[in-house]
């Protein structure tokens, strides 16, 4: 055990920081989920990459560095500690750019990942269904073979960033007859196909931060399908896979909130001291997110020594998403009559973004798997309880 | 960046678990209630063989001269089998003081620590009472503002009973012209390190506790039936379980952490064992709360086993300080001014 960074992990840290100061907008960009943000974040995404900090934990030769989990790490914690844009295509990057280098063909390769990567190709998922949200073997929507095509008919919904995206990347049952986990195929969809309509829908702020996505006759090329036809499900069960869900929400961000939250309540202490359960409260979000950080480096550092990850890390989204709901919850205490008000309100002084996190902080729980999902895995897989 | 443990500690923990288990059965913890130390000088003199009384002692005074990085996955273990004897306060707490104290005292007694001959025990004030104060050969108390050193037969102590039968307390009464053996700064500065000490001890315990009691209700829910099926197939009584093992789960990166700034004598010791304390004692706690509830009135019953891990769970979250000052301790550190924080200063 060796809890210190290596002079090689130290420069690394000092380049990423030295870049993020010069690069970094001054002025915060518009959430992406507006027209205009979703443009200032892939111009934003565009830039990462001349840096080359686009995709860091790529290989050198798709313009990545080949970084291994730890600078992956580093240059998160930078990257939060600068307050950097958040990744508008982070299901690209981070879900379907590993899961295309591990079964795309070359020619996929070279079609899909420089365009993701210069944020010309900015992705959504296409997962759930109006029938199959928790129960993602449910889904109906089809691909009919037709040649050298699929004919894809059915609906997708809760798809985040749909509504600017450039493609999508989801399941389709392809074989008519199958049932459950047999028969999907995961195939790759450009949004501007004739056939396809995108619906908006707002999320809790009012933008609409997610779509449906209708399909009437969606023809699609065969050579759009990743993996083979009905191979879908063990496709999206390596995008899903602990790596890609690690880097779903590194530990700098809970770290960056709790930072925030101390900074909140030490300017609200006269205030917010009347209620001590606050100041237990913010102790504990210290003590969440570290213990997550410290977790985090301890899993990295087995896995980068051959180790293997196990059931154990279904604990992690249920971690994070409840550190974060709670954070914001006791900030919402902390702001008192100040936390229902918009940020422009005239009375709303030192609200910061408290509140846009909190109606955030609302969503953890339920996507990426909901906690009860969550939890069964964990009671059945990790400690063996009957199913 | 090196966050694991080696190959040999890890087998260490493997064979020692082993032991443990095999020996340290609940039966045997029971017959130990009756008996009038509790302790089993033969099960000691076991544990010396395994090289755990002098695994922390140097090697020039007969000991293998490793660390708590080393001895903190030997405390989880200790607690999975809650261990009667004073093994982590001998090794990880009272030997490493012994060695803070030195000379003459340390050169005397750091030998038979070693092999097991003498059980050292150490306390501070703070503890209110003094754990296995009966049995310690040499017992090494902090007591207003000093450090005595006293020999067993030097002291009277008196029982105090426990919630857990298989903890033995004592108010020990420091006699007239006992032996100082650090006083003003420096017993101060011991004080601190032997709590540090201390804490993670409990903290390495509570990791253990937890997953004991896991395992037990994990085995009676999946055993006990109602409305036709195991009890551990309804997901009211997984969720209980499963919102044990996410607890546990980042609560063991933050004592290994702890353990590793223990060994480095590291500035920041006192945060990170008050983080791992706090951490592991609440897992412990959510395990005792939720593993009683899933072994519906058994749990409730002196027969089944589960009261021995959780009463001991109950007592290590209150000693070697207790829940509120630990959390002082973090909130001295998080509100302070220039205070480090965020993304990037966990290690630094």
């Amino acid at each position: 055990m060796q809890l210190a960074f290596t002079e090689q992990q130290q420069a690394f840290r000092s380049e990423i920081r030295a870049w993020l100061k010069a690069n970094v907008p001054a002025e915060p960009l518009r959430t992406f989920d507006t027209e205009e943000g979703f443009q200032q974040h892939r111009e934003w995404e565009a830039t990462l990459n001349q840096g080359r900090w686009g995709m860091v934990t790529w290989p050198e030769a798709l313009g990545g560095r080949g970084c291994d989990l730890i600078e992956w790490l580093i240059f998160e914690e930078e990257y939060y500690r600068a307050a950097a844009p958040l990744r508008v295509n982070q299901n690209g990057i981070f879900l379907l750019g590993p899961t295309l280098m591990e079964y795309g063909t070359e020619e996929q390769k070279a079609r899909f990942l420089p365009a993701m990567a210069e944020g010309r190709d900015i992705w959504a998922q296409g997962w759930s269904e109006p029938g199959a949200g928790s129960d993602m073997a449910a889904i109906r929507s089809t691909a009919q073979r037709d040649g050298d095509k699929y004919i894809i008919n059915g609906q997708k919904t809760w798809s985040t960033r749909a509504v600017w995206a450039d493609w999508l990347f989801g399941m389709f049952r392809t074989d008519p007859e199958s049932e459950r986990h047999r028969g999907l195929t995961f195939i790759l969809v450009p949004l501007k196909t004739p056939g396809i309509t995108v619906r908006p829908i707002p999320q809790l702020d009012g933008l609409p931060g997610f779509a449906e996505i209708f399909f009437d006759n969606v023809e699609v090329d065969v050579s759009n399908r990743l993996g083979d036809e009905g191979a879908g499900w063990a496709v999206a069960m390596a995008t899903a896979g602990f790596e890609r869900g690690l880097m779903l929400r590194s530990p700098a961000r809970f770290q960056e909130t709790a930072r925030r939250l101390v900074e909140l309540y030490r300017a609200n202490e006269a205030s917010a001291s009347h209620d001590p359960q606050i100041r237990e409260a913010v102790i504990r979000a210290y003590l969440d997110a570290e213990s997550y950080c410290l977790s985090t480096y301890q899993t990295a550092c087995r896995l980068s020594q051959g180790g293997k990850i196990g059931a154990e890390s279904s604990t992690n989204k249920i971690f994070w998403s409840e550190l974060d709901q709670a954070m914001h919850a006791t900030a919402m205490s902390i702001l008192g009559a100040r936390a229902e008000l918009l940020p422009h309100a005239p009375a709303a002084s030192g609200v910061g973004h408290w509140l846009d996190g909190w109606l955030f902080s609302q969503s953890g729980p339920i996507y990426a798997g909901t906690n009860e999902i969550q939890r069964n895995i964990i009671a059945e897989r990790m400690l063996g309880m009957p199913r | 960046m090196d966050f694991t443990f080696s190959e040999d500690q890890l087998l260490f923990q493997d064979s020692v678990r082993g032991f443990l288990v095999n020996e340290i059965t609940p039966e045997r913890l029971r017959a130990g209630w009756d008996t009038e130390t509790g302790r089993d000088p033969a099960l000691w003199q076991q544990l010396a063989e395994l090289g755990l009384t002098g695994l922390t002692v140097p090697e020039e005074h007969g000991g293998l001269g490793m660390n708590a990085v080393d001895f903190v996955l030997l405390a989880q273990e200790c607690g999975y089998v809650a261990l009667p004897e004073p093994l982590v306060n001998h090794a990880l707490v009272a030997v490493p003081l012994l060695q803070d104290i030195g000379g003459e005292l340390a050169a005397r007694w750091l030998p038979l620590a070693a092999t097991g001959e003498a059980r050292v025990v150490a306390a501070v004030e703070q503890n209110l009472v003094v754990e296995d104060a009966h049995v310690a050969d040499l017992l090494l108390l902090e007591r207003d503002g000093r450090w005595y050193a006293l020999e067993q037969g030097q002291f009277s102590c008196e029982r105090n009973e426990s919630v857990d039968p298989g903890r033995r307390l004592f108010s020990v009464t420091v006699p007239e012209g006992a032996t100082v053996v650090a006083s003003g700064p420096q017993a101060s500065s011991l004080r601190s390190a032997t709590l540090n000490r201390g804490a993670l001890g409990c903290a390495a315990q509570a990791l253990g506790l937890a997953q004991r009691m896991i395992d037990l209700s994990v085995q009676y829910t999946a055993d006990r039936k109602q409305f036709g099926k195991p009890i551990g197939s309804f997901q009211a009584v997984k969720h209980h379980m499963a919102n044990v093992a996410v607890r546990l789960e980042y609560a063991k990166a933050p004592v290994h952490r702890a353990a590793y700034a223990v060994a480095e004598d590291a500035a920041a010791a006192a945060l990170a064992v008050a983080q791992a304390k706090l951490m592991a004692c609440e897992a412990a706690s959510l395990a005792a709360k939720n593993s009683i509830q899933v072994h519906g009135a058994m749990g409730y019953t002196w027969e089944v086993d589960l009261h021995i891990f959780m009463k001991k769970a109950w007592a290590l979250a209150n000693t070697w300080g207790d829940a509120g000052w630990h959390k002082q301790q973090v909130a001295a550190v998080i509100f302070a001014d220039g205070a480090a924080l965020g993304a990037g200063a966990t290690f630094q």
